[in-house]
């Protein structure tokens, strides 16, 4: 049966003229597969040539690729290994180039291959994930709107041909989030091709597909993200000039920042100008876009009802990656912020997400060096990252219930307690590193939330009963190893609402770290680090603020209880520490009496300049530990926030 | 009734090495182990694995020696296989079909596809109400269509990707309801017999699709169970 077409040259070209069945086109494109492999190459050759051309069709070529693609999705199972040339045009077209009816065919005919043999399923999975990226002469019309269109096109035939194939190969998903995760462009890839793949993958998540493959996509953005992070340097914020940087750190100063270094003439190339107080660091803006898909993202799940499920994957990879990345620079940061915060931080965050978040993160906690085979000094710094998240965390989330910060607080205290029992050596920051770490998390959380906590008398009580006082006060002093600045700051607040008094007096001076506090870490160590510190990146903030618990919104304990209206007392201090008389600083800080509440301004004063006097030879190296450093970030933080939403 | 082929359980010694790191937690390192062999075809069993049920021989574990004391942990365990070999009779779900090809899943893993060539004259792909069927022209209540469970004959089999290539050209294939309509005594009886030799303790390809996951999971537990 079956029509006999004149072999030779006539055949497709034949095609428009006359009129064909489909069917006829399928035996046509058959014959001329078969054919091949016993040595006739001509109508083969012809076929390639079709799938080959690519620019400038005209509606008649297009057509004829058009027929062409159908017929040979009716002829998958001609296809052998001798083919591989006409495969090889197939699988390298690039959708991005066609029109929507080429595309159509053009999918059907991956699909069927997919479904036709085991033999091709993974170069039509790789296809189809090439074609998550424009080709670079796109990027420009990504921009217009005629470009997003075409992207909708393109992207919604790649990922419905995806689950079709999932359809029909159900271990396909495996397959594919190999493919997916190999492909993944590189780091120093173009911004719009690492977000536009990012965003694919993201979809894959939330597709059908995402029971299968959803976990490890989400794994591998989290993993690009920390890439991204990892190569920001710090040389490449505000590496100009002056300490003056340091203050400049908080978002709502950026933009006299830029000003005042156009004015300077000190700018960085143009290019990036929109990345502001990462001016000159691409991988800032890949960074702070990615972010914004992500944050976006999560939203979505949220809305999905997805949330819980999304959280458990990212709290592994949490646990996995981020943790024990303790050295890199703010990525912690990021991927925190992108987890508990805005997922919850889009309004969503119910209580539930953030207790098995804060669950987790306090688990390793009470029971470090449990792994005996492991290293004791990687668990115990992985140990201490989880406290400073969860410091930080407690600090910093605006969402959080009082009642639940100190009921959190309550376990570390006991857990601090336990451990010094036991111990009955003196000051060794090498040694009790991670008691060390648990003080300093117990009195930074306690410089956000004492005053919100004194207001309510049950919770007031529980503090009051918490053995902080003999935790401080046991023979391991930890007031003296944890970071001065953060001491300071608590000290004053306790004595303030009576909560603890120390009768020895801390004198500090001007020292960004004692000497034991060195001992146990310094800068370069995770007592600095305080995850959850002001975002700076410009784009993703807007996720974060909202929910974010800047230092200028804390009300103290030694705040003046009539002067409620928020910023006002704030506003003082502004004015006072810029007018700043920094020298007459009162060394004694401790010494002086606070019995009347009243804030010692100059006390603020001292504080703040004593940032300010960074030595510029240790700018690199303050910098990144004042972006890390609550210690430092705190004093610097009390100034009135310029922009009004912060509040 | 007949039963699918190509299924098989085998009784395995095993000894899994366990990572030091994982020592407090062996039961749950030694089912991670095995759940890795899941819906991956493997030599030494000559099959793909799809459910395994463990039994640790005993509370003692070897240690070796070297850098890491690895624990070998001896086990017994009872794996169901699945191996389609060339010429047995699977039976799957009609997920797609098309003139030239009717694409199925088996054991709601595999897929298969049975190609125009392999169709018996006696299908006509036809589309009726809309729907694309393969009919029978010598029974005209013999129709394959999508969600059709299917019996049809192994060809070959990529190991590596799990894809069976089949054929409808003996006249025991087609769609099952149909079959067991009108083939039931006939031209299974010799077959039954050699397929109650081979797959000791196979059930029925349905049930065991549906309850692949549910099985994987109810060991799992009850190894948890035993071990605390």
């Amino acid at each position: 049966m079956g029509v006999e077409l004149p072999a030779g040259k006539a055949g497709l070209t034949e095609m428009e003229d006359v009129n064909f069945t489909d069917l006829e086109v399928v035996r046509f494109v058959r014959d001329a597969l078969t054919s091949f492999t016993m040595g006739d190459r001509e109508n083969y050759e012809q076929l390639i040539g079709v799938i080959h051309h690519t620019k400038n069709l005209a509606p008649d070529e297009v057509a004829l690729l058009v027929t062409s693609l159908k017929a040979l999705s009716g002829a998958v199972s001609c296809f052998d290994n001798v083919h591989h040339e006409l495969l090889s045009a197939i699988f390298g077209m690039s959708m991005w180039h066609y029109s929507p009816d080429v595309m159509d065919a053009l999918v059907e005919l991956i699909i069927a291959l997919a479904a036709a043999s085991g033999k091709y399923i993974d170069s039509c999975l790789d296809m189809l994930v090439r074609n998550f990226m424009p080709p670079y002469n796109f990027l420009e019309l990504l921009k217009q709107p005629r470009g997003l269109a075409k992207k909708d096109h393109v992207l919604d035939r790649v990922h419905s041909a995806l689950e079709d194939i999932s359809d029909l190969i159900p271990l396909a998903p495996l397959r594919l989030k190999r493919i997916v995760c190999d492909k993944m462009p590189h780091s120093s890839n173009k911004e719009p091709m690492i977000i536009i793949y990012a965003e694919n993958m993201l979809r894959l998540e939330r597709s059908v597909m995402g029971e299968l493959v959803g976990d490890m996509m989400l794994a591998a953005v989290v993993d690009k993200l920390i890439d991204l992070d990892v190569e920001i340097e710090w040389e490449d914020i505000l590496q100009d000039d002056s300490g003056k940087g340091i203050f400049e750190m908080e978002l709502e100063d950026v933009e006299e920042t830029l000003d005042d270094a156009d004015q300077e003439g000190e700018q960085l190339p143009r290019e990036y100008s929109s990345g502001r107080s990462f001016r000159g660091n691409a991988s800032a803006e890949k960074l702070d876009s990615m972010l914004v898909l992500m944050f976006e993202h999560l939203k979505t799940c949220a809305k999905d009802g997805r949330l819980a499920k999304v959280f458990e994957t990212l709290l592994e990879s949490f646990q996995i990656t981020v943790l024990s990345a303790y050295k890199s620079k703010f990525s912690q940061w990021k991927d925190d912020e992108g987890m508990s915060r805005n997922l919850v931080g889009s309004g969503v965050m119910n209580p539930e997400v953030g207790t098995s978040f804060l669950g987790a993160v306090s688990l390793p906690f009470p029971a470090p060096c449990r792994g005996a085979s492991l290293p004791v000094l990687l668990k115990n710094e992985v140990t201490m990252s989880a406290v400073a998240y969860l410091a930080s965390y407690l600090s910093r989330a605006k969402f959080l219930s009082v009642s639940f910060v100190v009921k959190m607080l309550q376990r570390l205290v006991g857990w601090c307690w336990n451990y010094c029992e036991n111990q009955d050596g003196t000051i060794n920051p090498e040694a009790h590193r991670v008691f060390y770490s648990g003080c300093q998390a117990i009195m930074y959380v306690l410089c956000f939330r004492m005053r919100s906590a004194m207001d309510v008398p049950r919770l007031k009580s529980q503090l009051f009963l918490m053995p902080i006082e003999a935790i401080l006060k046991h023979p391991l002093n930890s007031l003296k190893v944890c970071l001065p600045s953060i001491v300071e700051e608590f000290l004053r607040q306790a004595k303030a609402a009576r909560l603890f008094m120390v009768l020895e007096t801390f004198v500090f001076n001007d020292q960004l770290e004692s000497e034991l506090s060195r001992a146990f870490g310094g800068m370069e160590r995770l007592d600095m680090f305080f995850p959850f510190d002001p975002c700076l990146l410009k784009k993703s903030d807007r996720f974060i603020r909202p929910n974010f618990v800047f230092w200028s919104m804390v009300r103290t304990t030694y705040d003046d209880d009539d002067d409620d209206e928020e910023g006002s007392s704030e506003e003082d201090v502004f004015e006072d520490f810029t007018g700043g008389s920094g020298e007459n600083v009162v060394d004694d800080a401790m010494a002086a009496s606070y019995e009347d509440h009243d804030i010692d301004l100059d006390e603020f004063d001292y504080s703040m300049n004593k940032m300010s006097i960074t030595p510029k030879n240790s700018l690199k190296y303050r910098f990144g530990g004042e972006l890390r450093g609550g210690a430092m970030q705190m004093p610097s933080r009390i100034r009135p926030s310029m922009s009004p939403e912060s509040l | 009734m007949t039963s699918m082929e190509g299924m098989k359980v085998s009784e395995a010694d095993l000894v899994v090495y366990v990572h030091p790191s994982k020592s407090h937690k062996v039961s749950q390192a030694v089912l991670r182990e095995l759940s890795s062999l899941l819906f991956k075809f493997s030599e030494t069993f000559d099959g793909v694995v799809l459910a395994y049920e463990v039994d640790v021989q005993s509370k003692k574990a070897k240690i070796l020696s070297g850098i890491y004391p690895y624990l070998g942990v001896k086990l017994q365990a009872k794996l169901l296989l699945f191996n389609p070999k060339p010429g047995m009779l699977l039976e799957g779900k009609v997920v797609k079909l098309s003139q030239q090809s009717i694409h199925v899943i088996v054991l709601g893993f595999s897929s298969a596809i049975i190609t125009e060539e392999d169709i018996r004259e006696e299908f006509k792909y036809k589309i009726k109400h809309g729907d694309e069927v393969f009919a029978s022209t010598s029974n005209k209540h013999h129709k394959i269509k999508v969600g059709t469970i299917l019996r049809f004959l192994v060809k070959s089999f990529d190991e590596e990707i799990l894809h069976i290539s089949g054929s409808l050209q003996p006249t025991d294939t087609g769609s099952i309801r149909w079959l067991y309509k009108h083939m039931e005594d006939s031209s299974n009886a010799d077959r039954s017999i050699k397929k109650r030799e081979e797959s000791d303790g196979t059930q029925d390809a349905a049930t065991i699709s549906m309850n692949t996951d549910h099985r994987h999971k109810k060991s799992k537990r009850q190894r948890s169970g035993e071990h605390s």
